[in-house]
């Protein structure tokens, strides 16, 4: 059981949780995850860690409420308690000084891309980042990038912040007009293909971090494999990143989408024991 | 009254008592219901007592087999719980899981004329009839020698080698990946084969002797081998099974719809899936659904029987060999027969296919005849041309054995692992080419049975003790 510091929505849906893992937090290095559960009949998932504090032992990880157990974990606040927690898992990101870099984090991805970001710029290379979010609500940690990085340019599909449009766009007219040696992108699997497609032709090194179902995230159970360069991989210990020009990103929207129909009804049944909750307090 | 041999051979070998195969198929509850005490006295009462009783040389950990049937007989039960686990720390477990009939039982002198005495069967009664009845003992009071050891895995191997450190005064942490302590045992074997409520009261009783466990950390990771030894621990003990399955690397292995056995299994046991949605981790709908299990093992075994457990329609075997080749038990694979699995003996996957949404709908077998043996001493499968069939399935489970796991290689730079990537040890001692590190099990000796590898445990644990004590002359 890892305690929780402290436990704020960032975006609607969207959640930051400090958590005590002073173990965790000594070893993580920036593009590895950590596995949770929320309770004893949850299932594990994985997040990966946006931050660390090795002298205050704590981890930060930012989950957006979409199925069942991220909906049950966002509902945890400060002084609660994560009630299994296992990291850090996978490889750690390949940093180096490429040069100029880009980073780009579609909603929540934003909260991976942004260790990584810091860790480039630390390696010496001029970080710019795109953070692309749905509407201005859902454009997050923009403030931390900020700190971070040369440029940032937040972009929102309806415009109502930044550049108007997807990530990609912004990113086009970049590759337009300045040389590029790296690009990073984390986000939706369409958004991760869209960026490997407009960097292809330019023969630009890019790296996508693949977000797949997983169980036990040691290597264990083959779960989460996915199809790179024409051969299965095990995200949780070959990856989590991959070479964007490599991955397949059918066969990763194809296995990501296997559990729908359990998905509904686990989300139902969220719905259905919130509901009770809130009858039984308005009782009281 | 003293029984005269001749009286000792003319009892029968008692039966089993099981589930019916009918009602069994439709609940995940134990097939096997264990001997009854009337049943256990008659068995134990077929035992010769040899002078030199051969039994005890099929063991891997060596058991005083003759003594604790002895004390059955006499209707000591308590006793002969307390025999067996001299030598076996998870008794119910290997009453339940050990290949008795290529062990102890085919050593038994009276199995070259008629049936051995069923050596495991009493194992799990009096092992059973210990936990029900025996009560809460008083911990035996260990003299603690100040030294700590590390063990890697709560398998098998872990676990037998931390009963017998902890015996031998040491302090024993048992660091464990998942959130579950048991290694296979909780994720991997069924609980209609092995119920989880014996695994973890054999966890338990090693815990009251002053084991140490840790959940949730990953060595290799969380730590590193050497920070062990520089959080105090004196050796460490690897143990963390073979862990990364096997696929067929054939065209649409990707679809969804095809499981390795570690994740099917997982799911089912470790995350209890058949009980979505209560529990949250969910599994393929099997209902009324056609699943192929490809591979002839025990694993192999327990996934079929899960399939047919959790509603499939059909629930094949599909194996490139023969029976007589299949390594799985023969208990395993004629309680499978009992629930109707389908075996479909000479035929080899070549290709997965997958409908529009990418989910498997079919599997293309090729048939095989049998040639030459081959390595394994097995007569080796070569494929008929132009044999190439259609079989349609919904959901298939790849059960061909493990890999070895790479994060302890990835992150233990100067340990010596073999070209498969298991770790070189010396097979004597069990030392690795790292100093004070030792491995077992699995990792080891690639995928094997429960009980080689507790077997592997206690001589670990007895190498352990000897480094330990010549290093620091204690």
């Amino acid at each position: 059981m890892n305690k929780i510091i402290s436990a704020q929505f960032i975006a609607p849906e969207v959640k930051k949780f400090i958590i005590k893992a002073p173990e965790i937090a000594k070893k993580r290095k920036a593009g590895q995850f950590v596995i949770l559960r929320v309770n004893e009949k949850g299932e594990r998932i994985p997040l990966t860690i946006a931050d660390s504090d090795v002298e205050n032992g704590t981890i930060t990880i930012i989950a957006q409420g979409v199925g069942k157990t991220t909906k049950e974990l966002n509902r945890l606040e400060s002084g609660d308690y994560i009630f299994d927690l296992v990291g850090p898992l996978g490889k750690p990101s390949h940093i180096e000084n490429f040069g100029v870099a880009v980073s780009i984090g579609g909603g929540v991805g934003t909260a991976i891309a942004y260790p990584i970001a810091k860790a480039l710029k630390e390696a010496g290379n001029y970080v710019i980042s795109i953070i692309g979010g749905r509407s201005k609500d859902y454009v997050i940690l923009e403030s931390e990038m900020k700190m971070i990085c040369d440029e940032v340019y937040p972009t929102t599909d309806d415009g109502t912040y930044g550049y108007k449009g997807f990530v990609t766009d912004k990113l086009k007219g970049l590759l337009s007009t300045k040389k590029i040696d790296f690009v990073l992108a984390i986000g939706p699997i369409l958004m991760m293909k869209a960026v490997a497609d407009a960097t292809r032709p330019y023969g630009i090194k890019t790296v996508v971090s693949l977000n797949p179902i997983m169980i036990d995230g040691t290597g264990m159970c083959g779960g989460c494999r996915a199809t790179v360069n024409n051969k299965t991989v095990f995200v949780c210990v070959d990856g989590p990143e991959f070479d964007a020009h490599k991955v397949d990103f059918e066969v990763l929207l194809n296995r990501n989408k296997f559990y729908r129909e359990q998905e509904k009804i686990s989300l139902e049944m969220h719905k259905c024991q919130l509901d009770n909750l809130i009858a039984k307090q308005k009782d009281m | 009254m003293e029984l005269s041999k001749k009286d000792r051979l003319s009892i029968p070998r008692q039966p089993m008592p099981e589930q019916a195969a009918e009602e069994r198929i439709k609940n995940f509850k134990e097939v096997n219901l264990g001997f009854t005490e009337e049943y256990a006295k008659l068995e134990a009462l077929r035992c010769l007592q040899c002078p030199k009783p051969k039994c005890v040389e099929g063991c891997p950990v060596g058991v005083k087999i003759k003594d604790f049937i002895s004390l059955v007989a006499q209707g000591e039960y308590l006793k002969a719980a307390e025999k067996i686990k001299e030598d076996n720390a998870l008794p119910a477990i290997c009453g339940r899981v050990c290949p008795q009939e290529e062990q102890c039982e085919a050593k038994c002198i009276i199995g070259a004329k008629g049936e051995p005495v069923a050596i495991g069967r009493l194992e799990r009664f009096v092992a059973d009839f210990e936990r029900n009845y025996g009560g809460i003992k008083q911990a035996k009071v260990i003299n603690k020698n100040g030294y700590k050891v590390a063990i890697i895995g709560s398998g098998p191997a872990g676990l037998s080698c931390a009963g017998d450190l902890v015996q031998l005064g040491y302090d024993v942490t048992v660091f464990e990946a998942l959130h579950e302590l048991g290694g296979v045992l909780t994720y991997g074997i069924p609980e209609f084969r092995l119920p989880k409520e014996i695994v973890k009261a054999e966890i338990k009783a090693l815990e009251n002797l002053g084991v140490e466990f840790r959940t949730n950390i990953v060595i290799g990771l969380t730590y590193t081998i050497d920070e062990l030894f520089s959080l105090g621990y004196s050796a460490v003990f690897i143990a963390v099974g073979a862990g990364l399955p096997n696929f067929l690397n054939i065209p649409g292995e990707n679809l969804n719809g095809i499981y390795s056995s570690n994740e099917f299994l997982t799911r089912v046991n470790l995350m209890k899936a058949y009980n979505f949605p209560e529990y949250d981790t969910p599994i393929f709908n099997l209902r009324d659904k056609r699943v192929a299990v490809f591979g002839g093992g025990n694993t192999a075994m327990d996934a079929v029987r899960t399939a047919k457990r959790l509603g499939a329609k059909d629930a094949y075997i599909i194996y490139r060999r023969t029976e007589n080749e299949m390594p799985a038990r023969k208990e395993e694979i004629y309680h499978a027969k009992e629930e109707q699995i389908e075996f479909i003996f000479l035929a080899n996957p070549v290709e997965f296919i997958g409908d529009n949404e990418g989910n498997l709908k079919a599997v293309k077998l090729q048939k095989m005849e049998l040639g030459e043996p081959d390595s394994s001493g097995r007569r080796k499968p070569i494929p008929i041309p132009g044999s190439e069939y259609i079989l349609e399935i919904e959901a298939a489970v790849i059960a061909i054995g493990n890999g070895s796991n790479p994060i302890i290689k990835n992150t233990t730079p100067d340990l010596t692992f073999n070209k498969w990537g298991n770790i070189v040890v010396d097979p004597e001692t069990l030392a690795t080419s790292k100093p004070g590190v030792f491995a077992g099990g699995d990792i080891v000796t690639g995928g094997a049975t429960v009980i080689l590898a507790m077997g592997a445990g206690r001589k670990a644990a007895k190498s352990i003790d000897d480094y330990i004590k010549t290093k620091y002359l204690i």
